[in-house]
């Protein structure tokens, strides 16, 4: 017995190990973003923060708020766009069984494996032709293609769980399809949707291909582009750069912390089965 | 599904003359199919029209005039010949096979171990598992940026704690920058390999790896003989998706090295990108590029989709 006590202790040290060890690039951009910049530029950087200055903190907050908000508008933008879009569709696919369901699945399923480069420089083309380069528009369409797919996926998969019976009850009491929807499979789906509209907020948040290519000048600058632009600038100022990043990594800490459970089954249940 | 069954029985027994049925019939797929056509006109407008277009612009000249005068010369393969005849090109196609391929074996072994690992029960090991997922979750942008500063040749932790603080230019050395990208991609990777793995191994049942206990089987034994055949249409997926993966990653590379020095990074991803939009805004050369990258992952994914058609008849 207390063999077994000790075994199980020492694969909880194996396992802290590891996951500090996996998780040592989120440390060092933390620490950086803590450390004072003269003492960044050292051939010999300190492990811990030794005298901690918010300085990057608030180089970073008074130079990238704009971005951010940028890039929460698109985010949103996209996240709203997407369940417009995809909790019809998901119903119309799972609930009303309607012909054509299989194909179009196939078609978001290859629509995940479709390289970003293919549609950037088929979307820039087809952008200066009607105007969407530089709007926010053309972006969250262009977020779309990634989050529209995945979110009929989970919501998809999580409305064949409802029982059928529940909307035949519903119908034989004289309600339409859209008050189906409304009335039952929308609230049944919550926590799906929630989880949808999360990871299409995260694909729009973490963007870089689409912002960078067809925005240009300073109108539409999404953090990852602001970001990028910085480290390109040779910047000293490593621990802006680095505040910036942990802001930037606040929203997919949250959404770990509140939608853990949903996440990871979100994000492989169409790519197993459904 | 009992009782729409019987159901729609009882309604075309009914008293309803068959004509109005029919034509409640149609009436009512109208209805259903309205739900659909959303996501269909998106699908055709931002997913069909684009992959067309893309293959269309591979065969234009397309140069930065297009741009103004929306005018662009088709010119057949004259794209696809400049590519392959570009003394670069079997270099970024011999980067993109090592990148992709050394890639997703590290990602898988060390996802694989980590799985293994993590099915243990011990204290902590749920909230160290989900911790563990959190370099999936963030931005690729803020990932590589930090990456790109850990290898930093003069201030970099990497130089400094793991190499005695030699100054070795991971970046700045042509041959070193693939093998930096495909480190931090690597870590990119292990949490999905993780969860992956981690799902097959919960579904093999308990009583299986408890006969083997009873017959003697050591660990090594039950790896060989039970754990890895039983995954291998869970590894299967996660290898042809990684797969597909990895050979789209641009972000990546772009914040950490753009495909450089001298082209050493880059894979046909970022090359296609640096035609399009950097050094000479040739949009057709690099949907050239794009193209057959495209076909490569087309072929994978096909390959994918085919084996879960297969593992869901099973």
């Amino acid at each position: 017995m207390r063999r077994r006590r000790f075994r199980t202790l020492v694969n909880t040290v194996i396992g802290l190990f590891l996951t500090a060890v996996m998780l040592f690039p989120l440390y060092w951009m933390i620490n950086v973003s803590l450390t004072p910049s003269h003492e960044l530029l050292s051939t010999n950087p300190p492990l811990f923060p030794q005298d901690p200055t918010f300085d990057g903190y608030r180089s970073a907050l008074s130079q990238q708020l704009p971005s951010l908000a940028t890039s929460i508008t698109i985010g949103i933008g996209t996240a709203f766009f997407a369940m417009l879009i995809a909790i019809p569709a998901a119903y119309a696919m799972s609930k009303l069984r309607v012909r054509g369901s299989e194909p179009i699945m196939v078609v978001l399923l290859v629509a995940q494996l479709l390289p970003a480069v293919v549609l950037t420089m088929a979307l820039f083309a087809l952008y200066a032709r009607v105007g969407l380069i530089n709007t926010y528009p053309g972006l969250i369409f262009a977020n779309a293609t990634a989050a529209i797919p995945l979110s009929v996926i989970v919501l998809r998969a999580f409305m064949n769980r409802i029982p059928d019976e529940l909307l035949e009850a519903a119908r034989v009491d004289g309600a339409g399809k859209l008050r189906m929807l409304h009335a039952i499979v929308i609230p049944l789906s919550r926590n799906a949707i929630i989880t949808a509209s999360l990871l299409s907020f995260l694909i729009a948040w973490a963007d870089f291909i689409f912002a960078r290519s067809l925005t240009s000048g300073n109108e539409i600058v999404p953090f990852t582009l602001a970001l990028f632009r910085f480290i390109g600038a040779d910047t000293t100022n490593w621990n802006g750069v680095m505040a910036t990043a942990v802001i930037a990594s606040v929203p997919a800490i949250l959404l770990l912390t509140v939608a853990q459970r949903y996440i990871a089954g979100g994000i492989t249940a169409g790519s197993l089965k459904d | 599904m009992t009782i729409q069954h019987q159901h729609r029985r009882v309604e075309a027994s009914g008293p309803t003359s068959p004509a109005r049925l029919r034509a409640a019939a149609r009436l009512s797929t109208i209805g259903r199919v309205a739900f659909l056509l959303p996501v269909v006109a998106f699908v055709v407008i931002f997913l069909l029209v684009p992959v067309v277009r893309s293959l269309i612009l591979s065969m234009q000249d397309w140069t930065m005039r297009s741009f103004v005068t929306g005018e662009a010369p088709f010119i057949g393969f004259d794209n696809y010949a400049r590519v392959f005849s570009d003394p670069a090109f079997t270099r970024v196609a011999w980067q993109t096979t090592v990148f992709t391929v050394v890639s997703l074996l590290v990602q898988y072994v060390i996802g694989l171990a980590l799985a293994i690992f993590f099915s243990r029960r011990f204290p902590l090991s749920m909230l160290l598992r989900s911790l563990m997922l959190i370099p999936w979750l963030l931005p690729i942008v803020v990932s590589a940026t930090t990456w790109r500063w850990m290898f930093h040749q003069d201030y970099g932790v990497i130089n400094a704690r793991l190499f005695d603080g030699t100054d070795i230019g991971w970046l700045s050395t042509p041959e070193l920058s693939l093998w930096s990208v495909i480190i931090a991609n690597i870590w990119l990777g292990i949490p999905f390999n993780l969860v992956m793995l981690y799902g097959g191994l919960q579904s093999i049942p308990d009583s299986v790896y408890e006969a083997a206990a009873i017959d003697g089987a050591g660990p090594w034994r039950i790896f060989t003989s039970i754990t890895f055949p039983l995954l291998r249409p869970v590894s299967t997926v996660t290898l042809l998706l990684g797969l597909v993966y990895t050979l789209k990653a641009f972000d990546i590379i772009w914040v950490m090295s753009r495909g450089g020095p001298v082209n050493s990074s880059h894979t046909l991803s970022t090359w296609s990108y640096q035609f399009a939009f950097e050094t000479e805004r040739a949009l057709g050369v690099g949907s050239a590029v794009a193209t057959i990258l495209f076909f490569i992952a087309v072929v994978f994914g096909f390959f994918y989709m085919w084996t879960l058609r297969r593992e869901a008849r099973q």
